[in-house]
C-alpha cells in the first residue's frame, strides 16, 4: 500500500514493483490463520463432544488427557440408542419438530400469500405487526402462557399441562411469525405477471397459490422448513416449564434432567446425548447449508 | 383445472363471460379469501402472543396467591431487594458485553473470510458457523464439561502453562465471564454471515478507488465498509441486543444463576421465581422487565418500515 503512497508523489514507479501481491499473499496468509483459530475455538465444544463420548466412564474419571481418547468405546451410544427412555425423547422431539413444521406451514404460507399480494384492510400494518410479534422472546411469554394453559385446564377440564402436545400450541408462535415474514418477502419477489397471467386464465386465488407461487417459492418455502424444524428441535425454555413427566419431555430438556442426577455427572453419556441431540440441525445444514443460511438470516434476527 | 380444460374446449362465447364473471367475482371475493387466508395466523397472534404479553402486566399485579390487586406492590417489593438490582445490573452486563464481542469478533472473522478467494470460502463459512447450528441447549452442556472443576478441560491445558486451576463456574467473576464467553461464541458466527453477505455487497470499485487515494486498509475500513455496512451492523446488533438480553439457555445450564445468584438474568431469575418459586405474579413483574428493550426495538424498526415505505 506504501508503493501507492509513493507512487502520487512522484514518478519512480517501479521502484517495489510487485509488492502488491506480495502485499496480498501475507494478507491471505495472515487471513487463513486466523480462520483457522476462529475455526478451532469454534468446532472446540463439538469435538469435545465427541471424544467424551467415545469414552468409558472409568477413563474419564481416571482424568486422563481429556483431548484424548485412550480406549475408544460405543458403549455410550449402545447403552443410549436402547434405552427406551432416551429413544422417548428423541421420539418426542422428532414428533413435535415435524407436527410444528406442518401447522407452521399450513398457518404461515397462505397468511403470507394473502399478505404479499392480496392487499386488504390493514394488511400492510398486519405484516409489520407479524414482524413485531417475533422479536418478544419466549422469556417473556412462558409465565402467562403457563398460567394460562393451567386456567384452561381448570375451566375445560382439559389437561394440557404435562403433556408433549401441549407444546404443538405453542412452537407455533415462536415459528409462524417468522416463517410468515419470510414467505413474505419471497412472494413479494415473485413478478406480478405471472398470478395475473393465473387469474386470467381462470385459476382460483388457492391454485394461484399452489399451482404458481409454492412452486416458484419453493427455495424459501424449504428455508422457512428449516428454520421451523430447528427452532422446535433446540427450543428448551418451553418444554423445561411445561412438560416435567419423565415419558413427556423432549431432548434437551430430557438430557439435562434424567442423565444429571443430584450432582452425579454421567459425563460420557451426558455428551453422547448432547451430540445425538445436536445431530439433526448439523446434518440438515450439512446438507442444505445455502437453505439454512438464507432462511436464518433473512430477517437478520437470530443470535 | 380440469373444468377450465373442458371449458375451452367447449364453448367460446360462454367462456369469455363466465371468465369475466369468475374473475370479477375473484376480485369482489378477493378481501374475504385474503382475511381467510390470515385468520389463523391472526387468531394464534392474538391468542397466544399478544394476550399473555398482556396477561403478564396483569399476572404482575397480583398477590402470590393470585387472589388480589396489589397494583404495583410486587414492583415495590422488587426495588427493595438486592437480588433483583444485582439481576439488573447483571443483564446489562451480559447482553451488552456480549453483544459488543459478538459484533467485534463477526466483524473481524467476516473480513478474514471476505480477504480468502471465493471458492473456499464456502467450506470455512461452513466450520465457522457450526456453533450457530448446534441448539444451544446441547453445546452449553459442552461448554459445562469442560469448565467442570475436578475434571476440567481447560484447567488441565492451563496446568501446563502453571497457571492453577481456575473456578470457571464457582466464583462470580469468572462465572460472568464463562456465561458471557458462551454467549459470544454461540453467537458470534451470526454476525459473521450477515456481514459477510453485507460485505459481499459492496462495489468492489470503491476499494479500488480508495487503494487509488492511497487508503490503508485501516482506512478502507473505516471511511469505505462500515459506511457501507452502516445498516445491517446496526440492525443486526439491535436483534442480537433482544435475543441476548432474554437468554434463558446458557445461564440456566451452566450456573443456573449461581454461585449465590451472581449470573441471574431476567429470564432465569424469573423461571426460578416463577415457575420453580410458583410465585408466578412475582416471576411475571420480573420478566416484564425486558419489555422496555423491546419497545425500543420496537420503535427503530417501525421507523425504519416507515422510512423504507417513504423511498418506495
Amino acid at each position: 500500500m506504501s508503493t501507492l503512497a509513493i507512487d502520487k508523489a512522484g514518478p519512480r514507479r517501479n521502484v517495489k514493483y510487485g509488492s502488491m501481491s506480495r502485499d496480498r499473499i501475507w494478507a491471505l496468509r495472515w487471513s487463513y490463520f486466523f480462520l483457522s483459530l476462529f475455526a478451532i475455538i469454534a468446532l472446540l465444544p463439538p469435538i469435545y463432544m465427541l471424544i467424551t463420548s467415545l469414552k468409558s466412564s472409568a477413563e474419564i474419571s481416571a482424568a486422563t488427557n481429556p483431548w484424548w481418547v485412550y480406549h475408544p468405546t460405543l458403549s455410550n451410544y449402545i447403552e443410549l440408542l436402547t434405552s427406551n427412555q432416551f429413544l422417548r425423547f428423541f421420539w418426542n422431539s422428532a414428533m413435535i419438530s415435524v407436527f410444528v413444521v406442518a401447522v407452521t406451514m399450513l398457518i404461515s404460507v397462505p397468511a403470507a400469500f394473502a399478505l404479499a399480494r392480496m392487499k386488504f384492510w390493514g394488511s400492510a400494518t398486519l405484516a409489520t405487526g407479524v414482524f413485531l410479534t417475533y422479536l418478544i422472546p419466549d422469556s417473556l411469554l412462558f409465565i402467562p402462557l403457563f398460567k394460562m394453559f393451567v386456567m384452561f385446564g381448570d375451566w375445560t377440564g382439559i389437561q394440557l399441562i404435562n403433556r408433549w402436545y401441549v407444546l404443538l400450541f405453542i412452537y407455533p408462535t415462536l415459528t409462524v411469525p417468522f416463517c410468515t415474514w419470510i414467505m413474505i418477502g419471497y412472494f413479494a419477489s415473485i413478478p406480478k405477471e405471472l398470478d395475473e397471467a393465473a387469474i386470467i386464465d381462470g385459476a382460483s386465488w388457492f391454485q394461484t397459490l399452489t399451482r404458481i407461487f409454492i412452486p416458484v417459492a419453493l427455495p424459501g418455502l424449504i428455508a422457512a422448513t428449516i428454520f421451523a424444524f430447528t427452532v422446535s428441535w433446540a427450543q428448551f425454555l418451553y418444554p423445561l416449564v411445561f412438560t416435567t413427566s419423565n415419558d413427556q419431555l423432549v431432548l434437551p430438556v430430557g438430557i439435562i434432567t434424567t442423565l444429571i442426577k443430584g450432582d452425579v455427572f454421567n459425563w460420557g453419556q451426558i455428551m453422547t446425548g448432547a451430540l445425538l441431540g445436536a445431530a439433526p440441525p448439523l446434518i440438515i445444514y450439512a446438507f442444505l447449508m445455502d437453505y439454512y443460511i438464507a432462511g436464518l438470516t433473512a430477517g437478520a434476527t437470530k443470535g | 383445472m380440469v373444468d377450465v380444460v373442458l371449458q375451452q374446449q367447449g364453448l367460446p362465447g360462454v367462456r369469455r363471460t363466465g371468465k369475466r364473471a369468475s374473475l370479477r367475482n375473484a376480485l369482489k371475493r378477493k378481501s374475504t379469501v385474503a382475511f381467510l387466508m390470515t385468520l389463523p395466523l391472526i387468531l394464534l397472534i392474538a391468542v397466544l402472543v399478544i394476550y399473555p404479553a398482556f396477561y403478564a402486566i396483569h399476572l404482575a399485579t397480583l398477590n402470590k396467591a393470585m387472589t388480589k390487586f396489589v397494583g404495583f406492590g410486587n414492583f415495590q417489593f422488587l426495588f427493595k431487594r438486592n437480588t433483583f438490582w444485582m439481576v439488573v445490573e447483571q443483564s446489562c452486563i451480559f447482553a451488552i458485553t456480549a453483544v459488543i464481542f459478538k459484533a467485534l469478533i463477526g466483524f473481524i472473522v467476516a473480513h478474514f473470510a471476505h480477504n480468502i478467494p471465493s471458492r473456499k470460502q464456502r467450506k470455512w463459512r461452513g466450520m465457522l458457523l457450526v456453533p450457530w447450528v448446534i441448539p444451544p441447549a446441547m453445546s452449553t452442556l459442552a461448554w459445562l464439561w469442560l469448565f467442570d472443576p475436578s475434571y476440567s478441560a481447560f484447567n488441565y491445558t492451563l496446568g501446563f502453562f502453571g497457571i492453577g486451576p481456575i473456578s470457571w463456574l464457582g466464583e462470580a467473576g469468572w462465572a460472568r465471564f464463562s456465561v458471557i464467553l458462551v454467549n459470544v461464541w454461540y453467537g458470534a458466527p451470526f454476525f459473521m454471515i450477515m456481514y459477510l453477505a453485507s460485505l459481499k455487497s459492496v462495489p468492489e470499485q470503491l476499494y479500488e478507488a480508495a487503494a487509488i487515494d492511497g487508503a490503508n486498509w485501516w482506512q478502507r475500513i473505516w471511511y469505505v465498509s462500515l459506511p457501507m455496512m452502516r445498516n445491517i451492523i446496526a440492525i443486526t446488533t439491535l436483534f442480537s441486543l433482544i435475543v441476548t438480553f432474554a437468554n434463558f439457555d446458557i445461564v440456566r445450564i451452566l450456573t443456573a444463576g449461581g454461585p449465590i445468584d451472581q449470573t441471574h438474568l431476567f429470564a432465569t431469575w424469573a423461571f426460578k421465581v416463577g415457575i420453580e418459586g410458583s410465585d408466578i405474579p412475582l416471576g411475571a413483574s420480573v420478566s416484564l422487565f425486558m419489555a422496555p428493550i423491546l419497545a425500543v426495538a420496537a420503535f427503530f424498526i417501525l421507523r425504519d418500515v416507515s422510512k423504507r415505505g417513504n423511498e418506495a
